[in-house]
């Protein structure tokens, strides 16, 4: 086992929202919940990051940002998208400049957690099965630590890669679905 | 017994202090967390916490923003592991004193170093910091020389009487700068250790992986080194119950800035500016007037 899984850091990101998951996330650090007992730390800072969660739905103007934050973060690195807006825009699927896919039209995403709003728990769930996903990272990067664009092919998603520019992309085809 | 012509306990004391000190800071780290966790209601991380965390920032993906950056973290570290030797060695105060703040110089330079506006702010910040608490320890210096006739940790160590007897005030003035030193609430004003965003998070907001690493293990040395100054006033006879009692009282304070910490907001940087220097005006100042007419 490695130190990334006893110290995961966090942080967070509210997309367009009603802001419910961003309060329960912060629910989870309370008292009540105290994340910290795993060694959570709730961080600003993408450099200190190692878990990237998202909550609320991915819209053109703040796909940039988190792909910025993601990009800022070092490896080894998780994605969780917290609620339904980040896993594929929830209720404000059908909005004009929402896109359909949630996070993963713009960054790689390691894990799901349904609700709307997220409970604490699964939240916690969530980060705890990020855990494994860290390990192996942590691992594959001890092997070949020269290896740059590990997590794009590793994810395996490509979406990453398709959506190259998200500013050319606005509102990333949610017409074209429905 | 001696060796090269010093005490073999100086050497005792730098090995313990490079080996021994930061596993102490480590646990003094960890048990703050937990403390603090205590105080909030909640049950909070291992006491190993800090330890974890110092082994994933190593591992972590390398991107320090230019090489003057490492360097600089670096030589923070080593200067403060010096000081601490120093320190520990029983050698000259004054000396432990000034290497230390050419440590704190090297942390303010790596945090410009990065031209982060972040960094940057948490940099002038730290400044502040060092012109806030350096007067109050130049008076601890001074007060110990008048009080002893000796810059010597040594001859202080071991003298009739601990050096509190002569120093009260300037102790208690010692008590409110550590927190400045050791960036604790109300005076986190560079670096804070419990919020994490970007401003307060200040100087080392562009450090990461290994280069933030390197900056805990820099604290941890420096924690146990300000511990011992602070034990340095409780300490006398050079005897193994004096020794007890002056980890106790530096224990006893660790606790009490730690309640410090919990039950402060942040201040402004004048705020802590000016109560600084009251504070090292009028204790240090008493305590001097004191010394020279006993």
């Amino acid at each position: 086992m490695s130190y990334v899984s006893k110290s995961p850091w966090v942080i967070h990101y509210d997309g367009s929202s009603c802001n419910g998951c961003d309060i329960e996330v912060l629910a989870a650090l309370t008292p009540l919940y105290d994340a910290e007992r795993f060694g959570v730390v709730n961080t600003g800072n993408p450099k200190h990051a190692d878990i990237f969660i998202v909550t609320g739905g991915v819209n053109a103007q703040n796909a940039p940002i988190i792909k910025q934050i993601y990009d800022q973060m070092l490896e080894p690195k998780i994605v969780v998208a917290c609620g339904a807006c980040a896993c594929g825009g929830g209720v404000y699927q059908s909005c004009y400049n929402v896109m359909h896919e949630g996070t993963r039209a713009v960054i790689p995403v390691d894990a799901y957690v349904p609700g709307c709003a997220v409970k604490p728990e699964s939240i916690i769930d969530a980060v705890v099965a990020g855990i494994d996903l860290l390990e192996e990272k942590a691992k594959k990067m001890k092997k070949n630590p020269a290896d740059k664009d590990r997590t794009d092919a590793d994810a395996g998603h490509g979406v990453h890669a398709s959506v190259a520019n998200v500013d050319d992309v606005p509102g990333a085809g949610s017409a074209d679905v429905r | 017994m001696e060796l090269f012509g010093y005490s073999i306990w100086s050497f005792v004391g730098m090995a313990a202090f490079l080996v021994v000190g930061p596993i102490v800071g480590c646990l003094l780290a960890g048990l703050d967390r937990k403390l603090s966790a205590g105080m909030q209601g909640r049950v909070g991380p291992r006491i190993r916490q800090p330890w974890w965390d110092f082994r994933k920032l190593w591992g972590k993906e390398d991107a320090t923003v230019n090489g003057a950056q490492d360097l600089y973290v670096w030589l923070y570290l080593i200067f403060i592991v010096l000081a601490g030797m120093a320190f520990f060695a029983g050698a000259n105060f004054l000396l432990c004193v000034f290497i230390q703040t050419l440590g704190a110089l090297f942390l303010i330079l790596a945090g410009y170093a990065s031209r982060s506006p972040y960094a940057e702010l948490g940099a002038q910040r730290e400044i502040v910091q060092v012109m806030s608490y350096e007067p109050m320890v130049l008076l601890v210096a001074i007060g110990m020389f008048m009080a002893t006739g000796t810059f010597e940790v040594n001859s202080v160590l071991t003298a009739d009487v601990p050096m509190i007897r002569w120093l009260p005030l300037i102790f208690a003035g010692l008590l409110y700068v550590l927190t400045i030193k050791l960036r604790k609430s109300p005076f986190d004003i560079s670096m804070a250790q419990h919020a994490h965003q970007e401003i307060v998070r200040g100087i080392v907001t562009e450090f990461s992986g290994k280069t933030l690493a390197l900056v805990e293990l820099s604290h941890w040395y420096e924690t146990v080194m300000f511990l011992g100054w602070i034990g340095m006033f409780a300490m006398w006879g050079g005897g193994w119950v004096a020794a007890v009692v002056a980890v106790v009282v530096a224990l006893a304070v660790w606790f009490l800035e730690i309640v410090i910490d919990n039950n402060f907001a942040r201040v402004k940087w004048q705020a802590m500016l000016k109560s600084a220097w009251w504070v090292a005006l009028i204790l240090g100042g008493i305590n001097i007037v004191y010394l020279i007419f006993v």
